[in-house]
């Protein structure tokens, strides 16, 4: 078979886009590289900055603010313990790289969503893209990612980017083709214009259901963070990756849970957000 | 000039409907060119007129078109074909921002399943359509509140609409429409969605509104009943074409076709017609003759009451046979044994206000206008000849002018 039909050369051609793309783009990626960089940088200098007592106090009253008590005392009871067994400075780290990823899934994703909703060729098109994304193991990104932006934090948060966007799109169109008929013609028949529209009605009404695929996002950015350390990005991710490496079962134990911890705080946090109003 | 003016408005739906637009002018029916192209008319050649203060009455089952029509009335659905004059601007041609214009301050619209904002209150919903139009929000407020006043749900402000009742859903939407103020108000279906009581008080309550309001309504309806209640004139719809188009009398008594008369069959008769439909030529006298004349007529008439008029056709009472008798036995002139009190009805009286009165008279009663001028008499079989279909088939002001009018 292999010399009736001779192998396509993928790869090469895949290297080839690559290399045309770093040498006519290269500004593009640096420009890139610095606003990431400096955003992961920006939550981190916060993070870190302010006293540790302050942040417990902060994150407890926005558990409180967003959900029910218990969510609040899991959060202080769970910092608490991440401080104790010394990973704070560590989960900062990762927090601050997850915030970005979900940052920039939300700022890119919900726009993106808005259009697919808006135009059925842009959902045909875009649908399948994000089954690619999603689907592709998550360390192929890195190549590229190292390529283009080194080692170190962005592309990190590229790659998380690219695995933990899908759901902000998919949520997002979905919410705003959900919303029933009837309230789009009564939006139309008052003489709404595109945008009254869309901010006054589609967007209130798909507002749980995009939580949700916000939601879905952070959490996806959170599970890369071990993926992401193997290209230098630091934190939690990064202790992980050595106790692996290393076999120190105890180590791997903990930055895990605190992994965990901060999960079940960002999962609470966001998807309490998107249901308050619909009580 | 009429208020909505439609032409040959038309709409087909599927690909290229220009596909089917000569088949529909060839006079093909909508099976035929769904077999022949693929294509669905919705809306097939409709034309008529709508005047200012009119509430007409788009009716017809479902799958008629109606709901497509009133769509396309507000281009919520753009029409294949056909021209909409409203205030002689013909929308069709509009562009977004003309439409948009026409929609804010002319055009309200209150649907059947509401279509309430269910992230809004009360208020913010009545005043969306202001909103959109950027009017200041204490302006619009103030004008909100005064149309959920008007619509009998001041006090409900800030409560959201799924905590109201179905019926009170509907009055924020019929009071959101009435926010901004339109001359027309599109109600599609608008209260079919509603139980049998609540729905007979909105159609009351609208009917009330609308003598301080004079909008011009296009109402949806399936409902006969409620079409024959509400309409100052109906339209009835088939297979998206108009079939008939008329007061609710001229639909009662004069089906255009079949279909139409299918249709009213089972209607409640006695809330539709009225005196004028089933009265008869009343057999009248004046007061200068005498009793001899008076038997005599009777006799050749074949009636035993005569109806007293004087020379402006004005009733002055009834006379009986057996009155008549005794003032030629007695020697006395008619007008001593006139009966001056008699059963008597306006003209626009309902038959079903009239069953009692019918029943328990010894005299046929008389219909008179308003001056007391006499119109006619009505006799128990007429009220059961209009309830069996059998009415005067002449214009009532025709006859009213005649001063009598022919049984059928």
């Amino acid at each position: 078979m292999s010399q009736l039909f001779p192998k396509l050369p993928l790869n090469e051609w895949v290297e080839t886009i690559v290399d045309v793309m770093d040498d006519r783009l290269g500004f593009l990626f640096d420009l890139i590289s610095a606003g990431i960089g400096g955003t992961v940088d920006l939550f981190h200098a916060v993070l870190t900055g302010l006293p540790f007592w302050l942040l417990l106090i902060v994150f407890t009253l926005l558990a409180f603010r967003a959900g029910k008590w218990s969510i609040a005392l899991f959060t202080c009871i769970g910092l608490l313990l991440i401080e104790n067994l010394g990973y704070w400075e560590h989960s900062m780290q990762t927090l601050a790289l997850v915030l970005t990823a979900g940052l920039i899934s939300v700022v890119i994703g919900i726009p993106v969503g808005i259009w697919c909703a808006k135009k059925d060729t842009v959902q045909n098109v875009i649908t399948p893209l994000l089954d690619f994304m999603q689907t592709m193991p998550a360390f192929v990104y890195l190549i590229p990612a190292i390529f283009f932006f080194g080692l170190g934090q962005v592309p990190g948060v590229i790659a998380s980017v690219i695995f933990a966007m899908p759901p902000t799109i998919r949520l997002t169109n979905l919410g705003i083709r959900q919303v029933p008929s009837d309230l789009i013609e009564a939006a139309d028949a008052f003489g709404s214009t595109y945008f009254q529209k869309l901010f006054k009605v589609q967007l209130p009404i798909a507002k749980s259901t995009m939580m949700a695929g916000i939601n879905q996002s952070i959490m996806l950015a959170l599970s890369m963070v071990v993926i992401a350390s193997m290209i230098g990005a630091k934190g939690l991710g990064a202790d992980v990756y050595r106790a692996v490496t290393q076999i120190k079962i105890g180590e791997g134990f903990e930055a895990g849970l605190a992994i965990v911890i901060i999960a079940i705080i960002l999962d609470r946090i966001t998807q309490r957000v998107g249901k308050r109003k619909n009580v | 000039m009429p208020k909505i003016q439609v032409e040959k408005l038309t709409k087909i739906f599927g690909r290229q409907p220009q596909r089917a637009l000569q088949a529909l002018q060839q006079g093909k029916s909508k099976q035929e060119i769904l077999k022949e192209t693929g294509l669905t008319v919705g809306v097939n050649q409709a034309s008529f007129e709508v005047q200012a203060g009119e509430i007409f009455v788009i009716m017809g089952l479902s799958g008629s078109g109606k709901s497509t029509l009133v769509r396309l009335l507000n281009r919520l659905i753009d029409p294949t074909d056909g021209h909409i004059y409203i205030d002689g601007q013909d929308i069709v041609r509009m562009n977004t921002e003309q439409l948009q214009e026409v929609r804010r301050k002319k055009l309200g619209m209150v649907f059947q399943k509401f279509a309430l904002f269910p992230h809004r209150t009360v208020l913010e919903n009545a005043a969306y359509g202001l909103e959109v139009q950027k009017v200041p929000k204490a302006e619009r407020e103030k004008k909100a509140k005064e149309s959920l006043a008007l619509v009998g749900l001041a006090g409900w402000e800030n409560s959201f609409p799924d905590q109201l009742s179905g019926g009170m859903q509907q009055r924020v939407g019929l009071a959101r429409a009435l926010a901004n103020d339109p001359d027309v108000l599109l109600m599609d279906e608008a209260f079919s969605a509603l139980d049998p009581l609540i729905r007979k008080d909105m159609q009351d309550e609208l009917l009330e509104l609308q003598s301080t309001m004079q909008k011009t309504i296009i109402f949806i309806t399936h409902d006969l009943d409620e079409a024959l209640k509400i309409g100052d004139r109906i339209a009835l719809m088939k297979d998206g074409a108009v079939v008939q188009i008329g007061s609710p009398e001229e639909i009662l008594t004069n089906p255009a076709n079949e279909y139409v008369e299918r249709f009213v069959e089972d209607v409640d008769r006695s809330k539709i017609l009225s005196a004028e439909h089933v009265m008869k030529r009343a057999e009248t006298i004046t007061l200068d003759k005498g009793p001899r004349v008076a038997l005599q007529l009777m006799r050749e008439r074949g009636v035993s009451t005569l109806y007293v008029v004087d020379k402006r056709k004005m009733l002055l009472g009834v006379l009986t046979a057996d009155a008549v008798n005794e003032a030629k036995n007695g020697n006395l002139t008619l007008e001593d044994v006139l009966r001056k009190e008699l059963p008597t009805v306006g003209p626009q009286t309902l038959l079903n206000e009239l069953f009692d009165l019918v029943a328990f008279s010894d005299v046929p009663v008389a219909v008179t206008e308003e001056q007391g001028r006499l119109l006619g008499v009505i006799v128990k079989g007429s009220v059961l000849g209009g309830l069996a279909g059998k009415v005067n088939a002449q214009d009532p002001g025709q006859s009213a002018e005649e001063g009598q009018v022919m049984a059928e």
